[in-house]
Formats: structure tokens, C-alpha cells, sequence
């Protein structure tokens, strides 16, 4: 039987404020579900010329699937955002690139032709469920030396990256760090971040419900002299601190996913069009420098350089792992393209969830720079991997023709 | 930057003297989207889950008129735009914390409760910012009229049920219900609310249909149902929506039609007994022309009377029977003792046998083997049975799959060796105890020597009908009440020989049938039919020695759901003679056995009214043969209702002394849900005492002063 291959395109994508996990912070009685199933409720919302049973496929990640992250939260929260029973769901988890991991399966499978539209997106309520709650590793790993201890602590392997690279001081972490919280404020005051916030109900048995419309974690106006001060937990006298890491947080996000035809018989939006991705591993020890062979291996599918990408979104676990991309690639610390509206380090990484977030400003970005044709979304993975995705400007002169 | 979301004032009231469980109101800032500024958030919560719902008690009243005051002063400082109030997850509130009110001893105190409810909920309505209700689950009584008093309302469609009970009770929606509802939707849809449903078995509106009242101004979806309330809220705070309601008509002759349909209503239910719904008609009438600081006076008013009336005592002894009593049986054997029901054997294919099948086969969802003599008459019964799934299903109360395995769980055979494996089997044959005993003969001659059997004999003795078999440990009376799947009680009865686990195996099934369990001990006609048996035979002896029956109907009038006449209508004069005669000869003259009802039964006729035009008339045919006495006694109304409620307290007091029932609450329970008598009456042992009947009959009252009646 001959195949026909399908474009894929991001239509849109959502996500809750992220929070700080705990119990301070302002989910910590707020279930995970919920925060997924309020994304995906806003997508249907936002879209309402997609009918519900168009949609064929909901995938969703979490790191920790246990508890109110558990169940087949795929097929779940398809169900609790009041999709009809025929819509099917899993779940998905490749760590911090579980959403990126939702968006590039659901797309493979549009891209198959299995489908036509998709649901994709991530939730991680870090405060409910801590990194490695209920985990058991494999005594093999350290007996055998499969990984070194340090490669299951991501602050380990951020302290590791800074060995690794001696040029990647504290002080130029520090620094990309405050230029992280200065950026995303900027982007509030502009209003850049809001018009992908849901507004979320927020539940507290003490404090009764309130409204979350705004990042908790943001620190503005951090200078490099507070950092400075900061202590590094991972290793006495070490590089990596709480200020130029992203925290410890609860969110989630969702994003439409189509093929070209589909979005055009449907009247959806086309925000973005997916070009190629690639996921690598690496070594665990230094999971941080993950995205660079990922991305080499994006830009090689594609047929492209890394002077053709006009926008960077990267995920800041770490600002040394940002820095070691950077510097790689001979792009400079504060080089305009990369994280226009800051990063993680500022808004946080509730885990699984962040890879939607990327996109979603990508695709702001790309409504804002016509002139940019290509752009790339990017961050490292726990034991030691790392993704990248590539996509194209429809609002550049040259979109859909040969590149 | 940090999240909009600031806590502010928090009332953490936690204990109350008598141990109320405190409905605190908890206050957060959330911004609003656009311009719209903030809205203050107010969450009622009393700290525990959702199956101890959100109750108003005096302390919970006096944090919310604290918080609203803080929220005023805000206000008028221009620092919120808004408010809003919602509850905890699946509740918003369900009215009064009325377990308070017991201890509640002079009009003074009762005339406080009412005036504390209006005046935090005055000072909502006095808010100088738009205020909003997101009824976001449950809403009952006071949780009603607290969205009542909000400027706005949002529903969510997952609301499960919005009620204004109080007159079901005995009381009227005094915080505002009777003056703000019917000028909200206009008194028919109010008078729906606050008569209709409540007399209706207390009927409640979903969400849904609550929006569709006109109750709430916008009717939202459960899963994001804050967030949108809110963006609504926003949407009407800055002029983007503008909320339109119909305009409630001022015209009085609309107002006195539906004031005449709902009196109607309740004098057919209560027959003016229960003074409740009477003055909330009242109170509606009044709210088409009187000023709030009017109306709210003259709710204050009517509660303080209500509060100190016996009937809402009675009317709250009985609520906490069907909600207390009712789910702890008192006597039950250990629960742990029960046995596993994984099978059940019925005896016999008629009517009666066909409506337990059909319990049997929905509730415990285990095979159901019905037996009967012959083939035809087995057939039917189960065609009967699959008829009725076909219905649910046709409706659509259930799906096919369920159909489908309700269907199959129910079958018929002419032989009782399908028993073999059953863990119960229950007869319901012909009532004689010659034939019970050849059937448990043959029962046990097939089943194992644990397996319960159960007679839903509505007279015969127990004991008797166990005597002859090798394991008389195992048989119970379980009395059903036609119909079976509607009547809530089920009177278990205990034989001499019955031991714990075949009775606890009893309850358990009773349970899992969702059925009101009494213990009953063997006697004649157990407690409900007993009573009833007295009460319409010296009803019947009234009528018979001449008194006219609409004179001897007046004077009963509201004590059950219909008069003893049309009654027999519906039970079948056959039965109904038949029992009459059963405790005739068991307790001698006491219990009459009507000549009359003998020649209606002789006659064949159906019963002593007919259906004509929708009225009833006294069938022609019974009115000709009647037998008139040779010196008629012509008694008042007050002289039947003396006598009629002389023999129950009698009747009663002697049950009591024998151990028939085991306490009056039993007997009150057993009343209100194996024959309707009345929450206002409390069942009857209440009345009996607040009319003084049970001290000049018995020398004492049934149950001390305060229980169920206002303390001395």
C-alpha cells in the first residue's frame, strides 16, 4: 500500500502558573490531574472549532506515576476534561522531556498517519511527589559501575558539567541566571508570559480556594551579588546553587497537535510546524550536556546548520548546562536569540511538564520574529539524555518551500 | 512576582461550647482578569470532608458576619472590586446546624438563631461591591438563601441537589428564603422550592434544573467550575456581561394563583396539621409587596414560633430516626457474624414472590431461583421479573450490559433442587402455616444446613414455622411491605430458636437490599400491621356503630398518608381483612373485625371509594349493602380522635411491655417508613404525648419531655 506521509503542526499549547512545590507553596492541595485536565479543558476552549471526537490521541507525562500522576493519567484526564469515551490516552515519562517526548510520539504518529489530531502535554507536582519517591535502582548500576553515584542527583551532575568545562564558572552561571529572572520579567510587564496562562483554582483545606494567574517561583530584580551569597548544596565550595538552578515545582501543560490538512480542514491555528528532532544519551555523569549531540542530531535530520536556527528555547535545569550548549556552539552567553522570555531558572521546571512550555513560547516568539524562519526547543534528561526539536516560522516569507 | 493569590483574614473558630463543627469562612485575593480588579474569595469550609457537609451553627454565623465586615471595610477602601463565596469541594453549605436545637428552651433563644442568620446574611446583601454565589456543590436551607443573598449566582451542572427542606421539617426558610426566592423567579418556580419539593418526600433540584429555575443566573460545567465562575464574575464586574433575569410580576392574582395550587398541595399532605408549610405560604404571600427589614421580621417570627413548636421537634426526632436509627439497627446481631449471600432461593412465583426476585436479583446482583408448582405459573412470574429490567432499560435507568446480567441472574424452575447452593431462600406463599411449613419442609430437604430461610409472612409465627425442621436455628421473618421496591422498611423477626449468625445474615441482607431493618420479636402481625390493623379496626368499629365516615376521615386527617378507607383501597380488602381477623383471633375484641368490610370483601368489590373523574365516591354497591347498626352512635371529631389515639397508645404501651418492638423509637420508625406516617407527628409516639394521649391511657408518656417535643 502506498504512504503518505503527513506535516505535522503545533496549534496551540497552554499551561498552568508553575508553583513552588510544598507545602507553602500555592498547589500543595491542588491535585496534578487537575492541573493537566484544566490545560487541556482551556486548549478545547480556546479552539472550539475542534469537535471533541476529532481528537484521537492524549498523551500526557509525569515523571512520578503514582498517585494523582498515576492511573493511565493519558486516558484519565481525557476522560475528566470530558472528552468523549472513544478518545484513548497514556502516559509517558522520559523525565524532564516527558511532554517534548508526548509531542514528538503523538506527531510520529500523525506524521504515520495513524491519526490526524492529538493532545499532548505533562504535569509534575514535584510537592506531592517529590523527584525519586518510590524509586528503587538497580543495585547493578553502582556495583557494575553502569553510573556513578552522582549520575542519580541532577545538582551532582550539574557540578560534574562545571569539571568537566573549566571556562563555566559560577560567576558566568550566576550571571546567565539573573539575566534569566530579568528577562522573564521583562516579558510579564510586557505581556508576553499571561496569554499562555490558564487561570487555576487553587485548593486549601486552611486557607480556602484561591486563583493562580501568575508564576509563583520568579525572583525579579536577583542580582549576582545575592547569588553569590548562596550556598552550594551539592558539593562545599561548589558551583551550583539554588539561585542558578531552576527549583523544585508543581505545573502542567498541554498543546494541540495536527496534521497540516487537519488544521486546515478544522480551521485550527498553525503556530509552528515541525521540522525534525532527535534524542541522544550521553554520559549520566553529565547529563546536562545532553542537548548538544540531541540538537546535532535535529539540525543533521533537517538538513540544517545551527546558523540557520533564528530563536532558542532551552530549558535551564542548570545555567552550566545552558552555558555548555552555548558555548559549543560558539553562541554567546547573552546572545539575544536564546530564551527571549528567560527560562526555567526563573519560571521553574515542574519536570515532565516543561517541554510544552518551550514550545509554547516558541511559538510566541515566532508570531513576534517573521524574520526568523527556524527555531529550536531543547533541554537535557535525567540519566543522561538529552532532546531537541526543530521547528519552522509559518510567518516567515519562505514557509513551506524547500529549505 | 509572585501569584496573585494572597491569603487575608482567616477565622479559625474551631470548638463551640456544645462541640459545633465551625463553617469557617476563608478569605483569598484573586485578581480578576482585565482590568476588573480583585475579587475576594470567600471558601466555606468546616475542616472536614465532604460527607460531614458545611452547616451553619451560631458560631459559624458569627465568623461569617466578621468576615463580611472586614470585606466591607475593604470595600469602601477600594481594595476589592468583588466578592465571592463558594464552598468545599462537592458542598457549599446545607443550611442550619440544627443539632443545636434540642437545648434551644425559650422563644427568646429560638428568636436569636433567626436574627443572627439575617443579619450576617443582611450584610452580604449590604456589601458595597458586586457580590457573587458559585454554588459549587450541595446547597441546602441556609446555604441557599446565603446565595440568595449575593447579587449573582454561577451553578455547576455536578450540583447533586439544591433544596430549601425546612418545610418538610416543619419549619420555613427564615434567612431570607420565603421574601428573596419568590422575587428572584417569581413565586411559582419559588413556591416549586420551598412547598412542592419539600412535600414531595423532599424531593431536590440538580444543578441544571436549579439554573433553570432562574436560581442561578449561569449554569457552568463541574470540572473547571471555579475558574470560569470567576472569569464570569470578572466578565460582569467590568460590564462585559450584562445579566438578564425576566422580570418577576407584581400582579396579585398570579401571586394568589400559585399561593392556591401550593395550599393545596399542603393541605393534602398535611391536612393543615403541620404548621410549617402554612406559614411559609404566609410569608411568600407577604414578599410580593413587603420591604426586606419587613420580610426579614416576619421570617424572624415565624421561626422563633416553629422553633418552639413540637411538631419541628418531632419533625427533627423523626429526621434523626431515618438518618441515625435507621442505619444502626438497634439488636442487630455482630455484623461479623453475617454470612455471605451468594445465592437466593424464592419460594413462589406470584406478585409478591416476583417483586423480592426482582430486589433480590438488582441489589445483591447474585442468581435468583424462583419456584412455584407449576410450569405456567413459574413462567410468569419470571417474565414478570425480565419485564421490569426491560423497562429500566427502555428508560434508560440502566444499560444494556446491566439488562443484560439482571436478566440473566434471574431464573425459574418448578423443582426446588436449584436451592442446593443457595445461601438464603425466602418463601413467599400462601398464608397459612400448614402450607409454610410443607414448603420449608421440601427447602430443607434440598439446601445445606447453614442456608437462612426467611418468611415474609406479614402474621404468622415464626417460632411455629420452624418447629418441625432439623435446623430450626435457621429461619427468620423478613416482612416486606408492598410494593416491595418502593417501601423503605423491612421488619426482621426473630424466632425462639433463631440464632445470632442466621439474624445477623438477616440484617446484612437488609442492608444490602437498602432497606430500613427493625428487630422484631414473633408476635402477631409484627409491629406496622399490628398498629395499623388497631387503628383502622376501631376506625372501622367507629364508623360501623355509625358515625358518618367524612366525620371519622376529619378527625384523622393527617396522621397517615390517606384515610384507613382508602387504604384498604390500596392494600386489598382481602388483606386487609384477613389481618384484621389473624389479630382478632390472637388478641380477642380489641382488634374489630368490620361486618362491612366482611361484605365488601364477600361482594368482591376492590375497595370503599372509586375512581370517578379523578374524585373519589363510595362504590354504589357497598353503599346499598351497607350494615347499618341497629343504635347508631354518632361520635364528633374530637371524640373519634380520641378514641382512635386511646387504642394506639394502648396498643403501643402493650408492645412495648411484651417486647414486640424495643423501644418507642422503633415503633416510630417502623410508622414513618413501613406505613408514611408523619414527620411532624414524629411517627406517633410523639403525638400521642404532646396530645396527652399516652399519660391518660398508659399514666406515662412514651418518651421524656425534650426528645422530641419542646422541654418543659
Amino acid at each position: 500500500m502506498p504512504r503518505t506521509l503527513n506535516e505535522v503542526v503545533f496549534v496551540d499549547g497552554v499551561r498552568t502558573p508553575f508553583g513552588k512545590a510544598g507545602e507553602k507553596g500555592m498547589y500543595a492541595q491542588t491535585r496534578a490531574d487537575d492541573l493537566v485536565v484544566r490545560c487541556i479543558r482551556e486548549l478545547l476552549k480556546r479552539n472550539p472549532q475542534l469537535p471533541k471526537d476529532r481528537v484521537e490521541e492524549v498523551a500526557i507525562a509525569a515523571t512520578t506515576q503514582i498517585g494523582d500522576q498515576g492511573l493511565t493519567l493519558g486516558r484519565l484526564a481525557a476522560l475528566l476534561s470530558g472528552l468523549p469515551n472513544t478518545v484513548p490516552g497514556y502516559s509517558v515519562d522520559r523525565m524532564c522531556a516527558g511532554a517534548m517526548t508526548a509531542v514528538t510520539n503523538v506527531a510520529s504518529s500523525i506524521g504515520f498517519g495513524a491519526y490526524d489530531v492529538a493532545i499532548a502535554g505533562g504535569v509534575e507536582h514535584m510537592g506531592r511527589h517529590p523527584m525519586g519517591e518510590g524509586i528503587d535502582p538497580n543495585p547493578r548500576l553502582l556495583a557494575e559501575k553502569i553510573v556513578d553515584q552522582s549520575a542519580l542527583s541532577m545538582g551532582n551532575t550539574a557540578e560534574n558539567l562545571h569539571d568537566r568545562f573549566p571556562q563555566l564558572t559560577r560567576e558566568r552561571s550566576d550571571a546567565y541566571a539573573v539575566s534569566s529572572q530579568a528577562k522573564l520579567a521583562a516579558a510579564y510587564d510586557a505581556g508576553r508570559i499571561q496569554p499562555d496562562l490558564v487561570p487555576m483554582a487553587t485548593r486549601h483545606s486552611e486557607r480556602g480556594f484561591g486563583l493562580a494567574t501568575m508564576d509563583e517561583p520568579p525572583r525579579p530584580g536577583t542580582t549576582v551579588e545575592e547569588l553569590a551569597g548562596l550556598k552550594t548544596p551539592f558539593r562545599p565550595h561548589g558551583s551550583v546553587s539554588a539561585g542558578n538552578a531552576a527549583g523544585l515545582n508543581d505545573g502542567a501543560t498541554a498543546c494541540i497537535l495536527a496534521s497540516e490538512q487537519a488544521a486546515e480542514e478544522l480551521g485550527l491555528p498553525v503556530k509552528m510546524r515541525l521540522v525534525s528532532f532527535g534524542f541522544v544519551g550521553v554520559e549520566p555523569e553529565v547529563m546536562g550536556i545532553g542537548p548538544v549531540p540531541a540538537t546535532e542530531k535535529a539540525l543533521a535530520k533537517a538538513g540544517l546548520s545551527i546558523e540557520d536556527i533564528g530563536l532558542f528555547e532551552l530549558n535551564e535545569a542548570f545555567a552550566v548546562q545552558v552555558l555548555a550548549f552555548l558555548d559549543h556552539f560558539g553562541i554567546a552567553d547573552d546572545d539575544p536569540r536564546v530564551n527571549e522570555y528567560g527560562g526555567a531558572i526563573a519560571t521553574g521546571h515542574p519536570l515532565a511538564s516543561s517541554g510544552v512550555r518551550l514550545m509554547t513560547q516558541l511559538a510566541a516568539q515566532f508570531a513576534e520574529h517573521p524574520d526568523v524562519r527556524y527555531g529550536l526547543t531543547a533541554m537535557c534528561i535525567g540519566i543522561g539524555m538529552g532532546g531537541s526539536v526543530i521547528w519552522e516560522n509559518p510567518h516567515h516569507a519562505d514557509y513551506g518551500t524547500e529549505a | 512576582m509572585t501569584a496573585t493569590t494572597t491569603p487575608t483574614t482567616t477565622v479559625t473558630a474551631t470548638s463551640a461550647p456544645r462541640g459545633e463543627v465551625v463553617t469557617r469562612a476563608l478569605v483569598q485575593d484573586v485578581a480578576l482578569a482585565g482590568d476588573a480588579g480583585t475579587l475576594a474569595l470567600v471558601t466555606l469550609d468546616n475542616g472536614l470532608d465532604h460527607t460531614r457537609p458545611n452547616t451553619f451553627g451560631p458560631e459559624g454565623i458569627a465568623a461569617l458576619g466578621q468576615v463580611v465586615g472586614t470585606l466591607r471595610r475593604r470595600a469602601e477602601a477600594g481594595e476589592i472590586q468583588a466578592v465571592g463565596i463558594t464552598g468545599k469541594p462537592f458542598i457549599f453549605a446545607v443550611g442550619a446546624d440544627l443539632s443545636g436545637v434540642p437545648t434551644v428552651s425559650s422563644r427568646e433563644q429560638a428568636l436569636e438563631i433567626a436574627r443572627a442568620g439575617h443579619a450576617a446574611f443582611a450584610s452580604v446583601m449590604d456589601l458595597p461591591v458586586p457580590t457573587f454565589a458559585f454554588v459549587n456543590g450541595a446547597a441546602m436551607g441556609g446555604g441557599v438563601e446565603l446565595a440568595l443573598s449575593c447579587d449573582h449566582r454561577t451553578i455547576s451542572a455536578g450540583v447533586p441537589a439544591l433544596a430549601l427542606p425546612e418545610t418538610f421539617l416543619g419549619l420555613v426558610p427564615g434567612w431570607g428564603g420565603c421574601y428573596l426566592l419568590p422575587n428572584l423567579v417569581g413565586p411559582a418556580n419559588a413556591l416549586k422550592v420551598i412547598i412542592e419539593n419539600p412535600m414531595n418526600t423532599n424531593r431536590m433540584l440538580s444543578g441544571p434544573a436549579a439554573a433553570k429555575l432562574g436560581i442561578a443566573d449561569v449554569l457552568l460545567e463541574p470540572a473547571d467550575f471555579l475558574e470560569e465562575s470567576i472569569a464570569w464574575a470578572g466578565r460582569v464586574v467590568s460590564g462585559e456581561t450584562t445579566v438578564e433575569r425576566p422580570v418577576v410580576s407584581r400582579d396579585e392574582a398570579e401571586w394568589a394563583a400559585a399561593l392556591k395550587a401550593a395550599k393545596g398541595l399542603v393541605l393534602a399532605k398535611t391536612a393543615g396539621r403541620s404548621p410549617g408549610p402554612l406559614r411559609a405560604l404566609a410569608l411568600v404571600e407577604a414578599a410580593r409587596t413587603a420591604t426586606r427589614d419587613e420580610a426579614f421580621a416576619a421570617e424572624d417570627e415565624a421561626l422563633a414560633d416553629l422553633l418552639m413548636a413540637d411538631e419541628l421537634r418531632a419533625g427533627l426526632y423523626a429526621f434523626d430516626l431515618v438518618q441515625k436509627r435507621a442505619k444502626r439497627p438497634a439488636g442487630a446481631p455482630d455484623k461479623a457474624l453475617a454470612r455471605k449471600v451468594t445465592k437466593v432461593g424464592i419460594v413462589g412465583a406470584g406478585l409478591m414472590a416476583s417483586q423480592l426476585a426482582l430486589l433480590f436479583a438488582r441489589n445483591l446482583k447474585v442468581p435468583v431461583v424462583m419456584t412455584d408448582l407449576d410450569e405456567d405459573r413459574v413462567a410468569k412470574g419470571v417474565a414478570w421479573v425480565h419485564a421490569e429490567i426491560a423497562t429500566s432499560l427502555e428508560r434508560g435507568k440502566i444499560g444494556r450490559d446491566r439488562a443484560n446480567h439482571l436478566t440473566g441472574l434471574v431464573t425459574g424452575s418448578t423443582s426446588k433442587d436449584g436451592f442446593a447452593d443457595a445461601d438464603l431462600v425466602v418463601e413467599a406463599v400462601f398464608e397459612e402455616m400448614s402450607v409454610k411449613k410443607q414448603v420449608w419442609a421440601e427447602v430443607e430437604a434440598v439446601v445445606s444446613p447453614e442456608c437462612v430461610l426467611a418468611s415474609n409472612t406479614s402474621s404468622l409465627s415464626i417460632t411455629e414455622m420452624a418447629a418441625d425442621l432439623q435446623h430450626p436455628e435457621r429461619v427468620v421473618g423478613l416482612h416486606f411491605f408492598n410494593p416491595v421496591a418502593v417501601m423503605p422498611l423491612l421488619e426482621i423477626v426473630r424466632g425462639d430458636q433463631t440464632d445470632d449468625a442466621s439474624l445477623a445474615t438477616a440484617f446484612a441482607t437488609g442492608r444490602a437490599l437498602k432497606k430500613t431493618t427493625i428487630l422484631v420479636k414473633d408476635s402477631p402481625s409484627f409491629i406496622v400491621n399490628r398498629l395499623l390493623a388497631r387503628y383502622m379496626g376501631e376506625f372501622s368499629r367507629i364508623v360501623d356503630e355509625g358515625t358518618p365516615v367524612p366525620v371519622a376521615e376529619k378527625a384523622l386527617a393527617g396522621l397517615a398518608p390517606m384515610p384507613p378507607f382508602v387504604l384498604i383501597g390500596l392494600v386489598g380488602p382481602t388483606i386487609a381483612l384477613h389481618n384484621s381477623e389473624t389479630l382478632h383471633r390472637a388478641f380477642g375484641d380489641r382488634f374489630h373485625v368490620s361486618p362491612n368490610l366482611k361484605k365488601m370483601v364477600e361482594l368482591g368489590r376492590p375497595g370503599y371509594y372509586q375512581q370517578v373523574d379523578g374524585r373519589l365516591v363510595v362504590d354504589p354497591a357497598l353503599e346499598a349493602a351497607h350494615i347499618a347498626p341497629a343504635n347508631p352512635v354518632e361520635l364528633d371529631v374530637t371524640q373519634v380522635r380520641e378514641r382512635v389515639l386511646s387504642v394506639l397508645a394502648e396498643e403501643i404501651r402493650m408492645m412495648l411491655d411484651e417486647g414486640v418492638a424495643q423501644a418507642p423509637m422503633d415503633i416510630d420508625l417502623a410508622l414513618i417508613t413501613g406505613a408514611g406516617f408523619q414527620f411532624w407527628n414524629g411517627g406517633v409516639t410523639p403525638l400521642l404525648d404532646r396530645e396527652g394521649v399516652s399519660e391518660k391511657v398508659t399514666g406515662s408518656r412514651f418518651l421524656p419531655p425534650g426528645v422530641a417535643s419542646v422541654p418543659a
